[in-house]
Order: C-alpha cells, then structure tokens, then sequence
C-alpha cells in the first residue's frame, strides 16, 4: 500500500510541534470564522493569504486546511442557535437544528453536527487518501489541450451551475477575466491593460482582488444594509447526546459522507446540493416524521452535516489532482499555491509529497482537534455571536488593508483594493455571483497560457485542443452542462404532452 | 423578482424618474458595455509585430474577453427590459427592507482612503488604529471610551505579528521610532 506509507509519512510531518501548532490555529480560527456571522470560510482564507510571505508552505496549508474544515464545524452553530446560516453549506442545519434548539434540545443538535463533522470529515478525508493518489496516477500524462479543457469547465461550472442567472454568472467571470489580464502577458511581456502605468504592468495581485471581493465588498455591502438588532442566539449549555440520540443518528452520520464527497469533487457548488440531498434522504427514512419541522428531527442535523464535511474532503481531491478548484475557498487556496509557484495537478504529488500528505494527515489531526475542542467549547463559541458589529467589520476592513498591504509595500494597492471592492458591492447589490470572478482572476492567465502552448504545439490547428481522450470527454462533460436546462426543458415538455 | 411598485406616478418626470430607479441594472449594463469598449480598443492597438510567437498572440484573448463583455452587456439589457433582476444578496447581518445606508458606505471609503494616505508619514500602527477606530465609528459605534483602546492594540497586535514574527515588513513610522 503506497498511499499508506506515505499518509504515515505525512502523519510524521503533521505532528510536528510547528505544524501541529498551525493545525489547531486553524481549526479554531476556522470555528470562530465560521460562527461569526459575516466572515466565511473563502474570506478567512483571503485575508490570511499574506502569511504566505511569512510561513512556509506546509504550515500555511495545514492552516488553510484546518479553517475550511472548521468553518463547516462553526457555521452549523450559528445555523442552530440563530436560525440564520453562518455559511450556505449550514443553511440545512437551520431547518432542523433551530427548531430543536427552541425546544430546549441544543446541546444535542449541536452534538449530533458536531459528531456527524467529525464522521464525515473522517470518511471523505479517508476516501481522498484512497483515491486521490489514483486520480493522480491516471492525469499524470496530461498535457496543455487537457489542463485547458479542466480550466473551462471550471469557467463553464462556476457560471452555469451556481446562482441562478447564467447571464449574472457570465458577467462575473468576464469581469474576473479581465482584471486577469492587466499586465505584462506571460509569454510576450506585451503590455496588456496597464495604460502605461509601472504599477499595473505588474499585474493586479490574486491577494488585493480575493481580499477586495470578499472582505471590502462584504464588509461594504453590509454596512449599507447593517441590521439595527441583530438576531439574539439561543443560550445553549454543554453538548451531550443520550443513548436513544446515538440510536436515531448513528446511521445518517455514516450515509452522508457518501452524498456529501462526490458532491464536493464535482463543480457544483460544494456542499450546498449534497447537504440538501442528505436532508431529503434522512427525512424519508426516518421513523420520527411527527418531529420534523415542528420539534425538530435530530436525524436532519446529523446527516447534513456529516455531508458537508464529506464534501469538503472531496472538494480537495479535485483541487490537489488536477488545480480544479470546485469551491471558493479552494479558489482561493489555489491562490496559495500560485503564491509559492506551485501548480497543483497530478504531478503535486510526485514533486511535493511531503506537503501533500503531510496536509491530509493534519486533516486527520485537524478533526481530533475539532471534536475534541469543540464538544466543549461550545457554550464559549455561542459567545462569539455577540460580539458588536461595527467591530466585526471595521476588523474585517482593517485585515484587508494589512493584507493588501503586505502584498508589496505600495499604497496604491491599497487604492486598487478599495476600487475592486467596490465592484464586489456592486456586485452584491445586484445579484452578480462573486465565486465566478475569483475563479476568472485566478484561472483566466493561467488557461490562456495553456491554450496558446497548446496551440503552439498543433501549429495553430484548432485540432490540437480536442486531440486526447482526456480533453474530449472534460468537453463532452462541458457539453452536457450547457445543455443541461435544454434538456429539463424537454424533458418536462414531453412529460406533459402525454396527459395533455 | 418582479416587484413594481404600486403607487402611480403623477407627472411624467417621476415616472422616469422611477422607471429608472426600477430599471437600474442597467447600469451594470453600462459598465460592462464600458469595459468591453476598454479592452477591445487596449487588445486592437496593441503592436505585436515582433512579439508574435506561437500562432496566438497577446491578442486573442483580450478580443475575445472584449467581445464576450459586449455580448453580455447586450443579454444582460434584454434580460432587464423584460423584468430581470438581480437577487441583492442576503446574509445574518443584512437587512434589504430598509433603503441603503449610502452615509456609512461613504464615511467607510473615506476612512480607508485616509488611513491608506496616513500610512507612509504616520506609519502602520497608527494609521491602523484610526482606520479600525474610524470604521468602527462609521458603523455606529460610539463608545470613545473603549473604541481607541481596542483598535490601539489590534493595530500594534498585528503590527509585531507582520513585522516581527512573520517576517512581513510594515512601515513602523515615528512612533516606532520613538519606542
């Protein structure tokens, strides 16, 4: 078993004093951001994108890992106490958990989604050591046509499978296409976009667009919007779960990972579909259907929850394996990556199978932590839920600054970061996705690169980009996802015809 | 979401008045027409005889990225006319039933513009601190007494983390200076 020798290889880097150290900063950086209403998981990581200056790469991985998966933990929380999801991957966790809470069972709602994290993250994180090295294996010959073809489908399932207009999703990702193209181009050193200007030639950092679009952008588009009272959270004691609980949910924590982890290795929107399904699924198998919707059902809380973090586990097999990102925060740690000069993709873990597999192991350690950390801890992270607004954001703008900041030393950054956050409260204000133009700023200059060395390669011919079983099945698959609300058309339309 | 409004306007220049307050994604429409001018016209002057390498140039690219801009400006107006509208997004702290706070988005821009003006002659600990305190009291707190103290430390906080720890160079200004 060669995965396994090298997960205990990895277990080796994991536990380490520093990086054990990074793991349990993340994980409760990651509960606390994903309890605190307003900071998700993918603005967490942007604003912490300027450690990446400072800390080696396996350090900041294991962090960045550790929030994702922490953030999932914390966001249930804020869903059962406040009946108001702290990130869309819990807003399942509302319908069920907030009535259990009212009822007076919170300590067990919390416990059951705490318990299902803890289940899923091990499943998925164990189906990603047991298939993400084959993934790899079977991409390792992919060339330039084939990246190109994964970069989009990228583009294609960000705008046409998330948000609900296809036209809002597009305009997003042309506008993160374009502030992908200001500078110098990479293969030509031609000026692109810079008006002249020395600044611009260097191109826009990932850093200043990522940190514009979710930090200043949230943290403007809420200021416009601020409510007077915030929501008051249920008060909640010590978690615990009794015999008859663990009876009810032992099963739904063990289903959900298998809905949650395709889910996640797929573009469609990470945990929001597979938490949903998992939901579905447990309230037509569960024996307690009095409860559901008006007590609440413990069963709806626990396979949810388990789903989504499954689904981030296998979120990561498709952003280590081939770059693709499925998720915003994946987005934005392959910005990580691009920030160390490394390019994930099936030969990652030949070239960097320390980093690799030392950050699944600490995904391994991260979960421990959680559960062990959170159980009880709970009481103090609903006391988050107070914290006074104008603090929260105003903290949020100042990590912005610092991070744009940090990027170069230069105050015009701070200028451009301030103007990209200003298309991101546009964006909000009227109804333009955001995960689209992050995905273009970050993949656009890469997938020309791409397409032109492919290009190169065929002599111009447009053959050379169709020419690998590979790339003609990811563009059967981009296909079948442009066609898809044809096909429901029809589909309905002969459905009807019948009984008309 | 189709919401029209139901009081029937009285003269013809609040009828417009509100036809365009309605219709106001247009003006996304606008700047992505703008933007798609933009690039197109940066991609059309670009001189490439001698970088051309490989049979796609610097070029394409920006043409095509133009063009989609301008196709999209075109859809996205049609889908407007016809009644389209954008969901604003929701969140736990947003409240979309009361009109925008434009004061508080323009008090925070100016903060952030001072504090990034401040941030060379003063240095990062001190224009951090008036950036979070400035935010702070733009978003409605009011508490002078607790307000500065808390974005003192959070700005020399961070300051020693960047500069000291994590090896991340911060301008320290005067008052680093003088401690």
């Amino acid at each position: 078993m060669d995965a396994l020798t090298s997960l205990m290889d990895g277990f080796g880097t994991a536990l380490t004093p520093v990086n054990l150290l990074w793991a349990a900063v993340g994980v409760l950086l990651g509960t606390a951001i994903g309890v605190l209403p307003g900071i998700g998981p993918a603005m967490a990581v942007a604003l912490l994108l300027p450690v990446t200056y400072g800390l080696d790469p396996t350090g900041a991985f294991i962090m960045f890992a550790g929030i994702y998966y922490g953030a999932m933990f914390g966001g249930s929380t804020t869903s059962i106490l406040l009946n108001t999801p702290g990130e869309s991957a819990a807003v399942v966790a509302a319908m069920e958990g907030n009535p259990m809470a009212k009822s007076g069972r919170g300590a067990q709602a919390l416990a059951a989604a705490a318990i299902g994290h803890f289940a899923g993250g091990l499943i998925g994180t164990t189906l990603l050591v047991a298939l993400a090295p084959t993934v790899a294996d079977l991409a390792v010959d992919i060339g330039a046509p084939d990246y190109f073809a994964i970069m989009v489908l990228a583009f294609i399932a960000v705008t046409s499978v998330l948000g609900s207009s296809r036209i809002r999703g597009l305009a997003s990702l042309l506008i993160g296409l374009t502030l992908g193209l200001v500078g110098l181009d990479q293969m030509t050193g031609q000026q692109r976009l810079t008006f002249g200007s020395l600044q611009l030639a260097d191109g826009i950092d990932v850093v200043i667009v990522a940190v514009g679009l979710f930090a200043i952008g949230e943290a403007l588009w809420v200021a416009a919007h601020l409510r007077r009272l915030p929501a008051e959270p249920i008060p909640v004691g010590r978690p615990w779960l009794g015999r008859d609980d663990v009876r009810r949910t032992w099963k739904s924590w063990l289903r959900g990972p298998f809905i949650g982890f395709p889910f996640g290795a797929i573009p469609a929107g990470g945990a929001e579909i597979p938490t949903f399904l998992s939901y579905v699924t447990e309230k037509r198998l569960s024996k307690h259907q009095e409860e559901w919707g008006r007590k609440g059902a413990i069963e709806g809380v626990a396979g949810p929850e388990s789903a989504a973090s499954a689904s981030a586990a296998g979120t990561l097999v498709s952003m280590l394996t081939l770059g693709l990102p499925t998720t915003a925060v994946a987005a934005v740690m392959l910005a990580a990556f691009q920030q160390y000069g490394i390019q994930p993709g099936p030969l990652l873990f030949e070239r960097e199978p320390d980093l690799v597999w030392g950050l699944i192991a600490s995904l391994f350690v991260g979960m421990v932590l959680l559960l062990a950390l959170n159980l009880p801890l709970a009481p103090v992270w609903a006391k988050l839920l107070r914290i006074p607004r104008p603090y929260l954001y105003a903290g949020i703008m100042f990590f912005a600054a610092v991070g744009a900041y940090a990027v170069g030393g230069e105050v015009v950054d701070l200028v451009i970061l301030l103007i990209i956050g200003l298309i991101g409260f546009g964006m909000r204000r009227y109804g333009l996705p955001i995960l689209p133009a992050v995905i273009g700023v970050i993949l656009g200059p890469n997938a020309e690169q791409q397409l032109r060395r492919a290009l190169q390669i065929s002599d111009g011919s447009v053959t050379g980009l169709v020419d690998t079983p590979f790339a003609v099945s990811v563009y059967a698959v981009i296909v079948l996802l442009l066609a898809w609300p044809l096909l429901k058309k029809l589909g309905a339309l002969t459905r009807r015809s019948p009984s008309a | 979401m189709t919401t029209r409004t139901t009081d029937i306007p009285d003269t013809p220049s609040d009828e417009r008045r509100s036809w365009l307050r309605e219709h106001s994604e247009l003006g996304v429409c606008v700047l992505l027409l703008a933007l798609g001018v933009l690039v197109l016209t940066d991609a059309l002057t670009m001189d490439v005889d001698l970088t051309q390498r490989g049979p796609v140039g610097p070029k394409t690219v920006p043409v095509v990225v133009g063009v989609g801009l301008l196709v999209i400006a075109a859809l996205l107006a049609v889908d407007v006319l016809r009644g389209g509208r954008g969901q604003a997004e929701t969140g736990e702290d947003v409240d979309l039933s009361e009109p925008a706070d434009w004061r508080t988005v323009v008090l925070l821009t100016g903060v952030f513009l001072g504090a990034a003006a401040l941030i060379e002659p003063l240095g990062f600990p001190v224009a951090g601190a008036l950036l979070f305190w400035g935010a702070a009291f733009a978003l409605g707190s009011r508490r002078t007494d607790r307000d500065p103290l808390i974005a003192a430390v959070l700005s020399l906080v961070t300051y020693v983390v960047f500069n000291n720890l994590l090896g991340v160079p911060l301008p320290g200004g005067p008052l680093m200076g003088v401690l």
